[in-house]
């Protein structure tokens, strides 16, 4: 693309950003969102001392016991969790708010194509939720003063994380594309997340053979872990990536429909 | 600079507009007036690549809206029925939001945005937010949005809606200092907006064009006879009869008089004879007391109604 049409995304996405700043609901989100991994932390963090301890009284066996496996991977999938409140509160005035006030006309009348308008809003919200991912990075960095933190292996859950997320933004923005009621946006994101999540939990009770391997493949839980557990795999990557370029393809094929004229 | 050919516009069964056609000249205003709902707001929705026609062609400056949009929206300024403006924004925050997607370099952006704030008035409440400002304000900025990378055409609908008289008069002015550099179509349903601020008129009603000329050619267009109003104060008896029989009258016909005590009538005279003199002559010689004698012109509001009142029939 040329150096204008980066331009004019990035001058979205800042516009965006500004935008989302003077709204109170992404501070009360960030606020809510950092209380509930904050109070997780500790409780995890305080568990997990608790077991090393008898695990090594009892079987000295410390080792195979990590900050990893005690506190990153069930912090990880608790944050992996409140995504579910968190994502739709961050995406669901995105495009909504643009038919609600017709400044969708500024935006659809302005040299701009709909793809750089999908991809202005889409970094927008990306940018604002790795930031509030970031703020949660206190944790390995507060408990690397005490244990040894695996830190790509923590890298790399954030990574899936990010990925993960970034599925759940954009099935946010295309259901922010649907409606220029933000409440009705927010709830249809949550329930399409939840579907994603509800393949995952069929994946494990499938019986057959064959559409076991097929539901795991689209079970986003199955990547997370391996994210989790610092797998790289090109094949949770590719699935992430794709899943987003869907949900992003869907959001520009509904702005370019009549629905919105 | 702009051309609209055989343009139609359907909602299902619903032809919003229905085969419009008409040219801008460069430079040139045009106003474009309806009632509500007659399908002002669809044509510019068409014209400026928001909403695709059904059928029919525009271009902008050599440029097919259909095959070109970016071409196109890259010479439109455009202000829609209700300025679309983001409450949280400041002013200037908005209006540079506005010029980096409208394309404009960086370095021309500061200046871009101190020029419209001067022009249309917004300087002092350039660091306030946007959702915090009075409905002219916004209307203002909206129009501040519209011309802010310079564009050779404005649409405007309904630019001077939610202003006070002032604020009226001085955005009319505005628009007209457009003129001649910028080519514009207006649109509006108040009558006297077209005739303060546009060289010619499109009228339309139910999604046809009815008439398309200058304010004054409409005028002409539709006189049929030269009208005169006379106001007597001493009316003999035998006016009404007296005057009937000078040449060229065609009929005569009793108006409410307007509080100076006197009787009022309307004469018609066949078209193209001016018959003021006789009749001052006429009545001064009988000393009926004339007290007001002045030919009586179409408004644009009596265009209109007959416009589209000839439309129904």
């Amino acid at each position: 693309m040329r150096l204008g049409g980066v331009r004019a995304i990035v001058a979205l996405a800042a516009k965006e950003i500004r935008v989302a700043t003077v709204s109170p609901i992404l501070y009360v989100v960030a606020g809510v969102f950092l209380a509930i991994v904050g109070l997780f932390f500790s409780q995890i963090v305080t568990v997990a001392s608790l077991q090393s301890v008898q695990m090594l009284r009892f079987q000295g066996a410390l080792p195979q016991l990590n900050l990893t496996v005690l506190v990153f991977h069930p912090i990880f999938r608790n944050i992996h969790v409140i995504l579910l409140l968190v994502i739709p509160l961050l995406t669901m005035r995105l495009l909504s708010e643009e038919r609600k006030h017709k400044t969708v006309e500024l935006l659809m009348t302005s040299p701009l194509t709909l793809t750089q308008i999908v991809a202005g809003k889409y970094l927008a919200a990306l940018a604002i939720f790795a930031g509030l991912l970031a703020l949660t990075g206190y944790m390995p960095i507060l408990l690397a003063a005490w244990g040894a933190v695996d830190w790509p292996t923590v890298l790399s859950g954030y990574l899936g994380l990010l990925l993960v997320g970034g599925v759940y933004l954009a099935i946010g923005l295309l259901a922010s594309s649907l409606t220029e009621n933000q409440i009705s946006a927010g709830i249809v994101t949550l329930g399409l997340i939840l579907g994603f999540w509800v393949i995952g939990w069929a994946a494990i009770t499938a019986e057959t053979t064959t559409v076991q391997p097929v539901l795991e493949h689209l079970s986003i839980n199955q990547h997370l872990d391996r994210f989790l557990k610092g797998l790289l795999d090109s094949a949770s990557v590719v699935y992430t990536l794709s899943v987003t370029g869907f949900g992003l393809f869907l959001t520009h094929r509904v702005l370019d429909s009549g629905r919105w004229r | 600079m702009i051309h609209v050919h055989e343009l139609t516009k359907r909602y299902g069964a619903i032809a919003a507009i229905d085969r419009i056609g008409f040219d801008v000249a460069p430079g040139e205003i045009l106003g474009f007036l309806g009632p509500n709902g007659a399908g002002k707001t669809t044509t510019m929705r068409i014209v400026t690549g928001f909403v695709p026609a059904t059928s029919g062609t525009v271009s902008v400056a050599g440029y097919d809206v259909f095959e070109h949009p970016l071409e196109v929206k890259r010479r439109i300024g455009y202000l829609p029925e209700q300025p679309p403006v983001y409450p949280e924004l400041t002013v200037s925050e908005y209006l540079r939001f506005v010029g980096r997607i409208k394309g404009l370099a960086r370095r021309a952006l500061s200046a871009a945005v101190d020029r419209v704030l001067a022009s249309c008035g917004l300087a002092d409440v350039r660091g306030r937010r946007i959702g915090n400002l009075s409905k002219g304000y916004r209307q203002r900025v909206g129009l501040a949005q519209a011309l802010i990378h310079d564009p050779p055409v404005l649409i405007l609908d309904e630019p001077t809606v939610g202003l006070d008289p002032k604020q009226i008069i001085e955005v009319r002015e505005l628009i007209r200092g457009l003129g001649g550099a910028h080519t514009v179509i207006l649109s509006t349903h108040i009558l006297p907006e077209v005739t303060a601020t546009c060289q010619r008129v499109v009228i339309i009603n139910e999604g046809r064009i009815v008439a398309v000329d200058t304010h004054a050619g409409l005028a002409a267009r539709l006189r049929r006879s030269e009208k005169i109003r006379l106001t007597l104060t001493r009316a003999a008896a035998d006016a009404e009869a007296v005057m009937r029989g000078l040449p060229h009258v065609l009929a005569l016909g009793p108006e409410s008089a307007d509080g100076s005590g006197g009787r009022s009538w309307l004469v018609e005279a066949e078209l193209g004879h001016d018959i003021r003199e006789d009749l001052a002559r006429c009545a001064v010689s009988r000393d009926w007391g004339l007290v007001e004698l002045r030919p009586v012109t179409l408004s644009l509001e009596d265009v209109f109604l007959k416009l589209t009142a000839d439309e129904a029939a």
